[in-house]
């Protein structure tokens, strides 16, 4: 790994982010169980590109960090020179609400840009995230919630981006209205690129009405085959659901589907109502309608120190999907709780914590292997550092599009700089 | 259709082996599919925008897939530049071939491969027409959502290059939204499918960089769209204004209100007049604008929000209000719209379809200034939009015969993008950059914008074959990546993860 000249390199830092914004790593600057040499805190897009270019100068490794929650994601960190921390550059720049824009630093809190926006009766349509989230952090995981069944995920409301690349180059790409066709659309190539392509200060979302009014319809079935058809009647009905979830506990008899229906006063709870009638007729199965989410709604099923996959198969292929992990399950004698988008075909499961690595790392062969045969995949988001020395976190890209994923890297972080090794194929 | 002031045609250097490219083209595609006839390959010389024309060299007529391949592949392999052409009807000089180069023209591949209604998507050939995919899924009560007016015509693989919109993007998005997968030809001849059947994979979305990106960073070959369910209900209704002014602040009131309406369209006086004349619309009267406001959805939350829709508009000025009671008045009210660009051929011998993206708030502002352009330089502008995203598209009217008439248009037209630029907005919200706007991508990205736009450019076309000299104003050389490497990672040497 790089050697930067240690005596220069804080002096230099400093001299860029400013004299408290630098320092040595204190217990929660942790990636992936490492720590870092430095820590340097950016406040806007000016000092992140300051910071970058000393990174640059000393080919320093730089591993950016929102609040730091999904830290541990992606393949394990070799030594990491520098942790890159936006939580300072957390403004909300504008809300343009007679346009439905939103402009914000990328350190904002998800949770306060929703704050700022509700005011004016709107939403960032990407659910309730945790506490902490930050939307660069968003865009770098590309995680949305329960509603992207409706409004799309995190690369469809994203308008305009500003980055800064590994050498300290600031660039722009999109803009401030929704409609806008002009250069490449670099918004799409960040979302889920987890902090290798560059790091992002500011970005531009696009915001929807606050729904009046909330209802949730929840089935319980007895097994996948059900869940399947549920989930499928939820999908296409004309009540046209902003979420469409799945819930099995972990060694639970039966499955919850539940579907999220938002829209104005009255006329939601009148469509919940109906729709719920029209599936105990088609399935036979009694439907509840409920004034509250469900408490799992929105959580990923995590237990700290365990294991949590994400599953994925087209949305056709549910009943299968669900079918081959009861099928691992007995296989490995290990039980996972399973949640998600049972209408995107993209599942959440958890394993345990203090099932032993190995096993874990069989499990993940194993399930992966399978879902393969679906034309699907299997990625791991948390796991103990010793399963990563077992197993390929992201799993197999075909061959073409791996290697366009190379060449994107290397024309955008030549010296494999930032988050080197973490992404998709080592990237 | 438009016709345009016009640039002298663009006389390219030749690149690359053109006549050992040609015969190995021959023979891997047969005499017939491979046009080098003067008189035919004129046919092709421009597309929806005749301002810009440049006689291809060769025209390709490939079947499938692997003859795209080939295509693309031979091309690379004797160094020649070719640029995709689907049905032509792209406003950005998009698809303007080159005169030392190759079109490779999708028009033999309409195949609709599969209709997976389980999945709710369709896997099509590019050359397949909009609307086509629309009627093939309509009869198990689904569509394809993105809607150009153009949508009887354009092909979906041009949608994907142009990420097209239509009047019903406000709600249901544009291509990029509609696009599951596609499969791509890269100009070193790979296919390659970027998406896939799962949704969210992990690894960059190059299918979301892809959309969008106008034929420069590959060939389309198969598409994947998604479909929608057709809407339980659907109301449409026209409200005539006395001004612009009126009818923009109805808008706003209705987004205020917290409505997401499926379209918002906006006409102004002299695009109603030339709509009235062309196709006999019958809008209201005397109105100075009227709006088109439609609302799909499931069916309780449709007639509400109707009613409130009707409020709003009757608050701010409306003197008319028509609602279509079935499909047939709907077609009437969508009738002015959808013509109006032709339309404009009945009142002015030339005009520009210009295309611009303000942030809808500074609608009224931004048509007083237009207004004023207009009466300074004495150049005809007729407004057509869709206001609800504040995508307009101003037809700036001239007569091409009238000496300094074109280049007086020219200036209104150039000088609307700054406006748009000035405001927050965008050069072009749906018909592209091309060939025609590079000249203004500068006024709204700064060279590093371009520069790192220009990385993934290099990332897939490092030859800089593939529709050479759009989008961008100047090219990036790509060169060698200077490759520093920083050793091989653990998990590569583990042998768990393949260094590509
Ligand atoms: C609807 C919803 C529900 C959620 N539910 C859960 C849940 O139940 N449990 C849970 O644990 N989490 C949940 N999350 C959180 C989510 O999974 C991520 O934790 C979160 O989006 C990451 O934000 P962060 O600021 O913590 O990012 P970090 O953890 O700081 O960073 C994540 C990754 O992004 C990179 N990165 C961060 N900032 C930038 C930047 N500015 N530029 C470039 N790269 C950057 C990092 O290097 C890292 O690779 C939920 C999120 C949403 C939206
Ligand atoms: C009357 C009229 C109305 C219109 N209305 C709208 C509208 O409402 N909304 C809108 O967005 N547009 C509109 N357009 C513009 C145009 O119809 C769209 O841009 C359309 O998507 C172009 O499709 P096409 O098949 O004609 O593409 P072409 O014009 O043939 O090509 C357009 C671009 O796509 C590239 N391309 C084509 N096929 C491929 C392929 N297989 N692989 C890679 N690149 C390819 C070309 O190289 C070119 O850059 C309108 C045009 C007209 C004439």
């Amino acid at each position: 790994m790089g050697t930067p000249a240690k005596e220069t390199v804080p002096e230099e830092l400093r001299r860029a982010a400013g004299e408290e914004r630098v320092g040595r790593p204190g217990p929660a600057d942790v990636v992936d169980g490492g720590a870092p040499r430095w820590v340097a805190r950016a406040d806007g897009t000016d000092s992140a590109a300051a910071i970058l270019r000393v990174a640059a100068e000393h080919g320093m490794t730089v591993v950016p960090r929102g609040s730091g929650s999904k830290l541990d994601t992606g393949g394990p960190a070799a030594e990491v020179d520098l942790l890159l921390d936006l939580s300072a550059a957390d403004e909300v720049l504008e809300h343009a609400a007679g346009d439905l824009v939103v402009r914000a630093q990328a350190g904002a809190r998800l949770r306060d840009v929703q704050r700022v926006v509700a005011r004016a009766g709107q939403q960032l349509s990407v659910s309730d995230p945790r506490p902490t989230a930050t939307l660069g952090g968003v865009i770098a995981t590309g995680t949305s919630g329960p509603c992207r069944q409706l409004y799309g995920g995190v690369r469809d409301l994203l308008l305009g981006l500003t980055v800064v690349r590994a050498d300290g180059t600031v660039a722009r790409s999109g803009g401030k209205v929704v409609k806008n066709v002009a250069g490449y659309d670099l918004g799409k190539l960040f979302t889920g690129s987890y902090g290798t392509l560059g790091v992002v200060t500011e970005a531009i979302f696009r915001l929807h009405p606050l729904a009046g009014e909330r209802r949730w319809v929840a089935v319980r079935v007895p097994d996948p085959e059900s869940a399947a058809e549920a989930a499928r009647l939820f999908r296409v009905c004309q009540a046209a659901p902003s979420g469409v979830e799945l819930d099995r506990p972990a060694g639970g008899e039966g499955i919850t589907v539940c579907a999220e229906l938002e829209g104005r006063v009255g006329a939601t709870a009148h469509r919940a109502e109906e729709l719920a009638r029209s599936f105990e007729r088609t399935l036979g199965t009694a439907a509840e309608v409920l004034t509250r989410a469900p408490e799992w709604w929105d959580e990923l099923p995590h237990e700290s120190g365990g294991t949590l996959l994400r599953l994925a198969s087209a949305p056709a292929d549910l009943g299968e999907l669900v079918e081959l992990i009861g099928r691992v399950e007995r296989e490995h004698g290990v039980s996972l709780a399973l949640r998600g988008a049972a209408g995107l075909g993209v599942l959440y499961g958890a394993v345990p914590a203090g099932v032993a690595p190995e096993s874990v790392a069989r499990l993940v062969e194993g399930v992966r292997a399978e879902t393969g045969r679906l034309a699907g995949y299997t990625t791991v988001v948390h796991t103990p550092p010793r399963v990563k020395e077992l197993v390929d976190v992201w799993g197999p890209v075909a061959a073409g599009v791996g290697e366009l994923m190379r060449r994107t890297k290397e024309r955008f972080d030549p010296e494999h700089r930032l988050a080197p090794g973490r992404f998709v194929g080592g990237l | 259709m438009e016709s345009g002031a016009l640039t002298p045609p663009a006389r390219q250097e030749p690149r690359g082996d053109l006549d050992g490219c040609t015969a190995r083209l021959r023979e891997l595609l047969g005499r017939e599919s491979v046009i080098t006839d003067r008189q035919r390959v004129r046919t092709y010389e421009c597309d929806g925008l005749a301002s810009h024309r440049t006689v291809p060299a060769v025209v390709v007529l490939p079947e499938n897939a692997e003859q795209v391949r080939a295509v693309v592949a031979t091309c690379s392999a004797h160094g020649v530049p070719f640029v995709a052409r689907g049905s032509g009807t792209g406003l950005s000089a998009g698809a303007l071939p080159r005169s030392d180069g190759v079109l490779v023209v999708t028009s033999r591949m309409r195949r609709i491969l599969e209709l997976d209604v389980a999945n709710e998507r369709a896997v099509v050939e590019p050359g397949v027409v909009n609307l086509d995919v629309t009627r093939a899924a309509q009869p198990y009560g689904y569509y394809f959502a993105p809607d150009p007016s153009s949508q009887q015509v354009c092909s979906v693989g041009g949608n994907v290059a142009e990420n097209s919109g239509g009047a019903h993007c406000l709600k249901h998005g544009f291509t990029v939204n509609h696009v599951l997968a596609v499969s791509v030809v890269t100009p070193d001849g790979q296919e390659v499918e970027l998406g896939g059947h799962a949704r969210e994979a992990p690894g960059y979305d190059l299918l979301g960089a892809f959309v969008g990106s106008e034929g420069t960073l590959g060939v389309v070959t198969s598409i994947t769209v998604r479909l929608l369910r057709v809407p339980e209900s659907v109301r449409t209704l026209l409200a005539g204004f006395p001004t612009t002014d009126d009818a923009g602040a109805a808008v706003s009131a209705i987004i205020a209100a917290g409505i997401t309406p499926a379209a918002v369209e906006m006409m102004d006086a002299l695009s109603i007049s030339a709509a009235e004349q062309a196709v006999r619309c019958d809008y209201p009267e005397g109105a100075g604008a009227v709006l088109i406001v439609e609302l799909d959805g499931p069916h309780a939350e449709v007639e509400h929000t109707f009613t409130e829709v009707s409020e709003h508009c009757v608050a701010h000025g409306a003197f008319e209000i028509r609602t279509a009671a079935d499909e047939r008045e709907r077609a009437l009210i969508w009738k002015g719209r959808k013509s109006a660009f032709a339309a404009v051929g009945r009142i002015s011998r030339d005009y520009i379809v210009q295309d611009g993206v303000i942030p809808r708030t500074a609608l009224p502002e931004v048509l007083r200034r237009i207004a004023e352009l207009s009466a300074s330089s004495g150049v005809r502008v007729a407004n057509v939009f869709h206001a609800g995203d504040g995508n307009l598209h101003p037809l700036v009217l001239f007569d091409g015969s009238d000496p300094g008439e074109t280049e007086r248009a020219e200036e209104v037209s150039g000088a609307i993008l700054d406006l748009c630029v000035e405001h927050g907005g965008s050069i072009t919200g749906e018909h592209g950059v091309g060939a025609d706007k590079v000249r203004y991508m500068g006024r709204m990205f700064t060279p590093e914008d371009l520069d790192t736009m220009q990385s993934l450019r290099c990332a897939f076309d490092p030859e800089g074959l593939c529709n050479p000299g759009k989008v961008f104003p100047t090219p990036r050389l790509c060169g060698e990546t200077p490759g520093r490497r920083r050793g091989v990672h653990p998990l590569t040497e583990a042998g768990l993860a393949e260094q590509f």
